[in-house]
């Protein structure tokens, strides 16, 4: 059957054997696939599945290992993001724009390829012009002399794809574009896409919402893994079949079990809400218990265990420790309360990269390693080889910079940091991102020893194997709200995603 | 790896081994320089830059500037004399009090720059303007004469064979040096260069220690201009035009990051031994005023080249 539909449609772009490796991860392994002219050809995965990788690939923004892309029958290994902006007509949109807040609308249309003169000069006047045609076609009567700053969202987008057309645009990647939109501009942007479709345009939709892809696409394709998996027409699969496809990888019993027993209620936090990020979330953690948070990137999640933590301000709600309200406005009253924080962003948040190993370990508890309030070489050695033993974390020496470590080591001296501390909560942000499968496999055994020895943790992750295997129990997030919540028994990856997607 | 550990190493004494040719340079053309007596002098006329310096190295190391140093001089030094000559306070109160007042306004810098985030560039160099102008008009331009005679022995005195104000650098920079690698607020200094988010997600209240590297700065100029008050002996409005930019330099040349994050104390001494031999020794072979100038920027801008191109390397 697939090939019958090869025949009667003309392939506008063709990967094929696409490969691309990065260190410890295979981002794509060899992606055969075809997208059509006029077609609307939805991509779906789970978090890591390869989607991005795909994008900055077909964009020239990095180069495969392997494979080639074929554009209008004309076979290439690689071509540069100019190339593909202007002699292929591919350009991406992302969820954060590419244009200049200060420029107007139409020096934005034209940035890099500019009209100008004989003298050398802008044509500012056939710019306007060119830029007013260009909106006009997408069915809007924006003023091109506007500045960029100064329009919405919607209107944002709208010029990305204004700007788009004036270069022959033949593909259009869309990466979540109804993402920051409201409902009645995302019915907009979906009348806009079909009318390109109609005038021969590609478009390859990306996006979390499965309804969207629904009433949007012709076909859709499923990637896990950084593996093709399979491409449906969308009208003749369901969201139970694809959401299968999405999640079809056999878990594999390789977490390490806990031999331990949830006991009183440490963390509870009622109806918080964090400005126009988190509503109304309401949960608590027990001591010895890993409590899993799942659901899409951008759901909230990690803006909520901030302001748990104190580094946002809440909007709302309140938080219990051991039974007793606290005020945090300040990660310093966190740490004061017993709570602890390892960050998404490791590099940028995590370490404090010029320092050595030993003082971050104790960077948030100075005052024990002090005496008559100076720091004492002594003791701050002292502490810093402890943990090294207990966390087993690989170094030379705890005199290196932490910035010299991989990845792995370099998250087990945030932990140690925390440790160090002494606290009781932790909350755990996606914290095996980047890190090595051996490492990984030391992190979550090093969960459950803080679990067992009486420690209340929070985990956010993107993996559901990770997700599954270490929760006690697992809230779902959705949008800034809490879709459902699943014991270990009843939780598979089915329902989280479905809970996830806001199905 | 070699490499990169050969040119870090050589970050390192680059330095000194500067300091050491040019100490050589002027060794070998004028009879002076390498005297006991002119080296005791240099000391002398470096001593302020170099309290000073310790105080810009805390603001740079967090990736803030203080340019208003020059002029919390000036204020001081207006201040300092008027208490003493119009409202005639005896010494101790008189330098308590204008300590005080400089504390204050590097009270300001801070909360500037910490709470309402004015970019420190901005803050300083308005407040640079500020108290150039309020030196100007509190003693109506005119010099302040007639400071008690016992207020020149710190200045002017000597400990021994060691001039007082020598004296009085050098424990700034070892109490500076414990305050920066002993204390938990010295190490959080470090840390707020590049690191600020880290920094605060492990539980430090960033925005204090963002005030207090303003409130050092302001506090440590407000004793070098005590000292040039005491030297000098009379209350100069005009006094400290450009002295910002000459407590930079020795910074930078010292091997601060402009950046932050990076440098210690014992490279930026060094820094401030490079720029008194450099002036004392161009005066001594008697380079004009003009080439001087020209010497002096050219220092800086190759000690910038050298850290921006390490900091590449990384």
């Amino acid at each position: 059957m697939a090939q019958e539909f090869l025949m009667q449609n003309q392939s506008a772009l063709a990967v094929r054997g696409i490969c691309k490796h990065y260190p410890g991860v295979t981002a794509l392994d060899n992606i055969h696939l075809d997208f059509f002219q006029n077609e609307i050809h939805a991509v779906c995965g789970e978090n890591g599945a390869g989607k991005s990788t795909l994008i900055k690939i077909l964009t020239g923004a990095i180069l495969p290992d392997q494979g080639t892309i074929t554009i209008d029958g004309l076979e290439r290994k690689s071509y540069t993001p100019h190339e593909a902006m202007f002699n292929y007509g591919i350009t991406a949109i992302y969820q954060e724009f590419n244009l200049i807040p200060y420029l107007s609308i139409a020096e934005n249309i034209f940035l890099g390829h500019e009209i100008k003169r004989k003298n050398g000069l802008l044509d500012t006047t056939k710019m306007n012009q060119e830029a007013k045609k260009a909106l006009n076609l997408l069915g809007t009567n924006l003023d091109p002399r506007l500045q960029v700053k100064t329009l919405t969202v919607a209107f944002q987008q709208l010029v990305e794809i204004a700007k788009a057309i004036t270069h022959n645009l033949k593909i259009l990647i869309m990466d979540e574009p109804s993402a920051p939109l409201t409902t009645s501009e995302v019915e907009i942007l979906f009348r806009l896409i079909k009318n390109l479709k109609e005038r021969g345009i590609t478009v390859i939709y990306i996006s979390h919402r499965l309804s969207e892809i629904f009433e949007l696409s012709d076909r859709v394709s499923v990637f896990r893994d950084g593996k093709y998996i399979e491409t449906f027409k969308t009208g003749e699969t369901n969201k139970k079949q694809l959401i299968q496809s999405m999640v079809g990888r056999e878990l594999l019993d390789t977490f390490p079990k806990r031999k331990c027993v949830p006991t009183e209620t440490v963390l509870k936090v009622e109806n918080l809400g964090v400005k126009k990020t988190v509503q109304n979330i309401s949960f608590s953690v027990k001591s010895g218990e890993v409590l899993g948070f799942g659901g899409l990137v951008g759901a909230g999640r990690t803006e909520l265990v901030r302001a748990v933590f104190g580094a946002d301000r809440i909007s709302g709600g309140t938080i219990k420790i051991k039974g007793r309200e606290v005020q945090i406005f300040h990660p310093k009253t966190a740490v004061k309360m017993g709570i602890g924080l390892i960050p998404e962003d490791r590099k940028q948040q995590g370490i404090i990269s010029e320092m050595s190993i030993k003082e971050n370990i104790s960077y948030s508890s100075f005052t024990k390693v002090s005496r008559f309030g100076l720091i004492h070489p002594g003791y701050l050695k002292a502490v810093a080889e402890k943990y090294r033993n207990l966390l087993n974390i690989a170094t030379p020496s705890i005199e290196k910079k932490i910035k010299e470590l991989s990845g792995g080591n370099q998250q087990k001296v945030v932990l140690a940091r925390w440790l160090a501390t002494d606290c009781e909560i932790l909350l755990f942000d996606e914290p095996t991102r980047g890190i090595d499968v051996g490492a990984k496999q030391e992190i979550y055994e090093l969960i459950n020893r803080l679990a067992e020895d009486g420690k209340a943790v929070v985990l956010i992750s993107s993996e559901m194997p990770e997700l599954l295997g270490m929760s006690d129990r697992i809230i779902v997030m959705h949008e800034g709200r809490i879709a459902g919540e699943l014991s270990c028994e009843e939780a598979t990856q089915e329902k989280i995603l479905q809970l996830a997607s806001g199905e | 790896m070699k490499l990169k550990e050969f040119t870090l190493s050589i970050k390192k004494y680059a330095i000194l081994g500067v300091l050491f040719v040019i100490i050589l340079f002027f060794t070998i053309m004028s009879d002076s320089f390498l005297t006991t007596q002119n080296l005791l002098n240099v000391a002398r006329q470096v001593a302020m830059l170099g309290i000073s310096a310790v105080g810009m190295t805390c603001v740079i190391l967090t990736s803030g500037i203080d340019l208003s140093v020059g002029s919390v001089m000036a204020i001081t030094n207006i201040t300092g004399s008027m208490l003493m000559v119009n409202a005639g306070l005896p010494i101790f109160p008189a330098v308590l009090l204008t300590l005080m007042i400089s504390a204050l306004i590097g009270l300001i810098n801070g909360m500037l720059v910490a709470y309402v985030r004015v970019p420190a560039l901005i803050t300083t160099l308005a407040m640079m303007t500020i108290l150039r102008g309020l030196s100007f008009v509190l003693c109506d331009g005119m010099p302040v004469w007639g400071l008690p005679e016992s207020f020149k022995k710190l200045g002017q005195g000597y400990a021994g064979p060691i001039p007082i104000p020598v004296i009085v650098m050098i424990i700034v920079f070892i109490l500076g040096w414990f305050f920066l690698n002993r204390t938990r607020t010295g190490r959080y200094i470090y840390g707020l260069g590049g690191n600020k988010e880290a920094v605060r997600l492990s539980g430090v209240n960033t925005s204090r220690i963002q005030t207090l590297v303003f409130v050092i700065s302001s506090l440590l100029t407000g004793l070098a201009g005590i000292i040039m008050l005491s030297r000098i002996n009379t209350g100069q409005p005009k006094i400290g035009t450009g002295y910002e930019m000459d407590v930079i330099t020795a910074v930078v040349l010292g091997g601060v990051s402009i950046m932050g994050g990076e440098g210690s104390l014992a490279g930026v001494f060094i820094g401030v031994l490079i720029t008194g031999v450099l002036s004392n020794g161009m005066i001594l072979i008697d380079v004009s005023e003009y080439y001087q100038q020209i010497t002096k920027g050219v220092v800086l801008l190759l000690a910038v080249i050298f850290d921006t191109l390490a900091k590449r390397k990384d």
